[in-house]
């Protein structure tokens, strides 16, 4: 197992986030998390980056047990998040964006690495010494998960990418993480968009109120009345 | 050059070392209302070192700045605990305190003043004022000045991407310090005598308007902003009972039409453009 997450809870005061969840993603799959408003999707994958505080029985990442890792010795060890709303740093250029991904490695591939974002990604290589800001929400996007790729990541946590994009930048986003998923990297999907994330993933989980109340593969997902149950609140 | 100039060269040179002191933190995103505290610190211990203990002004002026900067990174700790406008507050009150402080020191003349020995005259300020612009503007091109860049945006996502945030900041307010030292230094020897009345909040208000008009995005706002602010004044003194409003009147509109800053990076990109394209297309379809 990638990632391995044994009973973990988030709790900001009195309020119990993330309740019991047990989940875990293998090398090479696309796992998404799907769940309404409010299910705890955001919390657990902030609890998973280190950036939200967290108990769990055990969390593990390839192999290691991360619980007490800072959030940024995380990404470093390959555990990268694309935060939801994207985050760019506006006032910075595209290529410093991008740099800014780069920032923990000490290798001279950078470079290298950055110009292969160029070559996927022309809107970006045209923009390259622009302020972030002027760029679409498309691009923002594309931008947001070049500058995660940058930090090298092996597990690529999403933050509902897909949130405020038409639908043909919606399209083009899944075929980009199903791209990416077929030269090697993983990936935890938090998604709205239940649709397109079971057509992607190779498993999931539906979370409702913090607990996870289904999981199983896209099919088995559709079948049951449990992922229903959770967008509409009955349960 | 008249006596006249000179005098307004080297005043101009002081506005934009001290714009660049306001300039540093707040490119990291903490804006300090308190250059004048920091100028005053500067300026009497370059006076002191050169009146009471006769160093020269090679020594007098790295000192000082020195100096400064160790006091920039004591109240540092304090002081980032702040946010935004408390920032603001916190530290307007900080030189209120060195203000209250000097005023009372009987050692620095108190409310009469310092006399300060050495003279320095434009050749010695208009360099220093070169190196400070040329240091800010090659640091702001390293990955320091990329991370003080980043924690500005967003400090959270910087430091999930590995940024020592609070470094960061403690380090910009620091060489902040470091160059208002710089300029309290250029002052005592510029007019060889320091009164802390000089150094009072409408000083710090100025000099944070050059550098938030000017722009904070790029090195070279603070250097327009200085600039453009130390000469207006002296263009409109052809209508003298109407200077202060015109001038009012300017800053209303800047801040209307281009909140920010008159140099934003695009505009610096515009610039580079016109001379050179870095096999690219335009970016002018934006």
């Amino acid at each position: 197992m990638l990632l391995e997450a044994d009973d973990l809870n988030v709790r900001y005061g009195r309020n119990h986030a993330v309740r019991h969840v047990s989940l875990s993603v293998d090398e090479g799959e696309i796992v998404t998390v799907l769940g309404a408003n409010g299910a705890g999707k955001s919390s657990l994958l902030k609890a998973l980056q280190g950036t939200a505080g967290a108990t769990a029985d055990a969390l593990r990442f390839r192999g290691q047990d991360i619980s007490s890792r800072s959030a940024q010795k995380r990404v470093r060890s390959g555990l990268v998040m694309v935060p939801e709303g994207r985050q760019i740093f506006v006032s910075l250029t595209v290529h410093d964006n991008l740099l800014m991904g780069a920032y923990c490695r000490r290798d001279s591939d950078v470079a290298k690495d950055i110009e292969g974002v160029y070559e996927r990604f022309p809107n970006l290589a045209q923009r390259r010494t622009m302020p972030a800001s002027v760029l679409s929400g498309g691009e923002q996007q594309m931008l947001a998960i070049s500058r995660a790729l940058l930090a090298r990541p092996v597990l690529m946590m999403l933050d509902e990418p897909s949130l405020g994009l038409s639908p043909i930048l919606v399209n083009q986003l899944f075929e980009l993480i199903v791209a990416l998923n077929r030269d090697g990297l993983s990936i935890l999907l938090v998604e709205q968009n239940t649709h397109k994330a079971l057509q992607t993933a190779s498993r999931g989980y539906v979370l409702e109120l913090g607990r996870v109340v289904a999981e199983g593969t896209p099919d088995q997902l559709r079948a049951g009345e449990k992922l229903e149950a959770a967008y509409l609140g009955a349960g | 050059m008249s006596g006249y100039w000179t005098g307004i060269v080297a005043i101009l040179c002081f506005n934009i070392v001290v714009a660049y002191s306001v300039f540093l933190p707040a490119a990291a995103g903490q804006l300090n209302l308190g250059a004048a505290g920091f100028v005053a610190i500067g300026a009497y211990t370059s006076g002191y070192l050169s009146t009471d203990v006769g160093l020269a002004m090679w020594l007098t002026i790295p000192i000082a700045a020195l100096a400064t900067g160790a006091v920039a990174f004591l109240i540092s700790f304090p002081m980032l605990r702040t946010r935004g406008v408390y920032m603001v507050l916190a530290t307007l009150a900080f030189a209120e305190i060195v203000q209250g402080i000097y005023i009372n020191l009987e050692i620095f003349g108190a409310a009469a003043g310092y006399p300060v020995a050495a003279f320095a005259e434009l050749d010695i300020i208009a360099p220093i004022t070169i190196l400070v612009i040329l240091f800010v503007v090659f640091l702001m091109a390293t990955r320091f000045g990329l991370s003080m860049r980043a924690v500005h945006d967003d400090e959270r996502v910087a430091s999930l991407f590995g940024v020592n945030t609070r470094m960061t900041k403690v380090a910009a307010f620091t060489l902040g310090g470091v160059i208002a030292g710089i300029g309290g230094a250029i002052w005592a020897h510029q007019f060889n005598y320091v009164e802390i009345q000089h150094f009072n909040i409408l000083l710090s208000t100025f000099v944070l308007l050059y550098v938030l008009i000017g722009g904070t995005q790029t090195p070279y706002g603070p250097l327009v902003g200085a600039v453009f602010f130390t000469l207006l004044p002296e263009f409109l003194r052809v209508s003298n009972e109407w200077r202060f409003v015109i001038f009012g009147v300017i800053i209303v509109l800047m801040m209307v039409v281009r909140p920010e800053g008159l140099v934003t990076r695009t505009l610096v990109e515009r610039f580079y453009g016109l001379f050179w394209r870095r096999g690219r297309t335009a970016v002018a379809d934006r």
